[in-house]
């Protein structure tokens, strides 16, 4: 039944993904594209991916299409009708197609165990966990403790792109040197809308609480500050599309988006640098308390809460930088 | 059964493909990133698919459970990770093509390339 299910949803997503190429429309493509990746986090789900089913679901389906629209805000929606040697890339694309599904006639069958890819660390990492980190769920222990360095690479990935994103748009060109004055009358909110004002409006502080839950449950659950930090950045960017930026600029200002976004990186790397000066390596938390498992929990909170906090400031920071760019004429 | 089993692969490789040519086909170059979260997804998929046991249930560890077949949580761990370095290099891209929109007026490939011949 389930195999039946997870078939039906792959090819309702590549049906999806063959709209969006289609479609003429930009916004009708990014719709659809939210469509999609929804589709696909359901999927993750039924693969027993708990984890990236809950992150692909935030950011795939909620904060990419924001921003996606928030760019076609600033540029246009229509795309215009003509491609770049069709023909040629037709035959390159199906070409490559046939040879990848020829190559996969050479895999494992789905869900067999004795494929290679299971024999290898995996099973080490489900079995170990237990008395090297002692959290019940082995994708955070991974994340944090055995694959710190991983980790805290892709914060800083997400952290530099963040910085590239507020220099790219940050700086201002008007010509009058002057950004347009934007008080409550002129701002263009959802606040007219009743219903979508007063359902918005009792969803914030839920998916708020929620994210919370994510990031400091983590450890037990699914989640982790990744999730949790794109379901905070979700919550926010709802309000400001019901409520108008300017007020959510006002309960969470730049500034403080700033510091959650350096403070988080630095989080990090502080208690990796806490480790060595305990006397251990590099991202070692076992040093942190007396009892090495109570260590790794505190190092694994800590590391968490800096990832949450790297990935919301980002994330609401770029959403902003798009936001308060007026469009070009 | 037996080929049905390849059936996650077969969607990775159109998937996989259908993005590929919006990035090479199309001029629009919204349409190209959007074609690139596409391939994106395709081998988020691959990696999941792969970590996936038959009977098995998400890496979560419970007490008093213990002949549970754990799916691989290797691969769960680096997607999940490359998700959000995803949509932020996806919007390190849509910035890119806001300015280029500012600098050109088109966010037209062709329209670009002629723009800077001139």
């Amino acid at each position: 039944m389930t195999v039946l299910f997870s078939i039906f949803l792959l090819t309702l997503s590549v049906i999806t993904a063959l709209a969006i190429v289609r479609t003429r429309n930009l916004f009708v493509a990014v719709m659809l594209l939210g469509i999609f990746s929804l589709l696909l986090a359901i999927n993750f789900f039924l693969l027993d991916a708990a984890d990236v089913a809950l992150t692909e679901a935030a950011v795939g389906a909620g904060i990419s299409t924001v921003l996606f629209i928030a760019a076609l805000a600033l540029t246009s929606e229509k795309e215009r009708d003509g491609t770049s040697q069709r023909w040629l890339s037709l035959l390159v694309v199906a070409s490559a197609a046939l040879v990848i599904v020829y190559a996969t006639f050479d895999k494992p069958r789905f869900g067999d165990p004795n494929a290679p890819v299971l024999q290898h660390i995996g099973p080490w990492y489900v079995q170990h966990t237990p008395e090297y980190v002692g959290i019940p769920n082995v994708v955070t222990a991974v994340l944090g403790s055995f694959r710190g360095y991983d980790t805290l690479g892709e914060v800083f990935v997400v952290f530099t792109a963040g910085i590239g994103v507020l220099f790219l748009l940050s700086a201002r060109r008007s010509r009058s040197g002057q950004r347009r004055p934007r008080s409550d009358a002129t701002e263009i909110g959802l606040r007219d809308e009743i219903l979508l004002r007063v359902v918005g409006r009792l969803l914030v502080p839920f998916i708020l609480l929620f994210g919370l839950y994510v990031q400091f449950h983590g450890e037990y659950g699914p989640g982790g500050g990744f999730q949790a930090g794109a379901l905070i950045a979700a919550a926010f960017i709802l309000y400001a599309l019901i409520e108008g930026e300017e007020r959510t600029l006002h309960a969470l200002p730049r500034r403080v988006l700033n510091g959650l976004m350096v403070g988080g990186a630095l989080l990090y790397g502080a208690v990796g640098v806490a480790g060595m000066l305990m006397g251990s390596n590099f991202l070692d938390y076992s040093v942190l308390a007396a009892d090495p498992v109570a260590g790794q929990k505190i190092g694994i909170i800590l590391i968490e809460a800096g990832v949450g906090m790297t990935v919301c400031g980002v994330l609401l920071n770029i959403f902003h930088a798009f936001a308060s760019r007026d469009r070009v004429q | 059964m037996n080929l049905l089993g390849l059936y996650h692969y077969w969607v990775f490789a159109v998937l996989l493909m259908i993005g590929f040519y919006a990035v090479v086909a199309k001029t629009n170059l919204i349409k190209k990133l959007i074609g690139l979260s596409i391939f994106q997804a395709a081998v988020f998929l691959l990696y999941i698919t792969m970590g996936k046991i038959s009977g098995g249930t998400a890496p979560i560890l419970q007490k008093d459970v213990t002949d549970a077949i754990f799916s691989n949580p290797l691969p769960q761990v680096l997607i999940l990770t490359a998700i959000v370095v995803g949509i932020s290099t996806t919007a390190l891209g849509l910035g890119i093509v806001v300015r280029i929109k500012e600098e050109y007026g088109s966010i037209d490939e062709q329209d670009i390339q002629e723009i800077d011949r001139q």
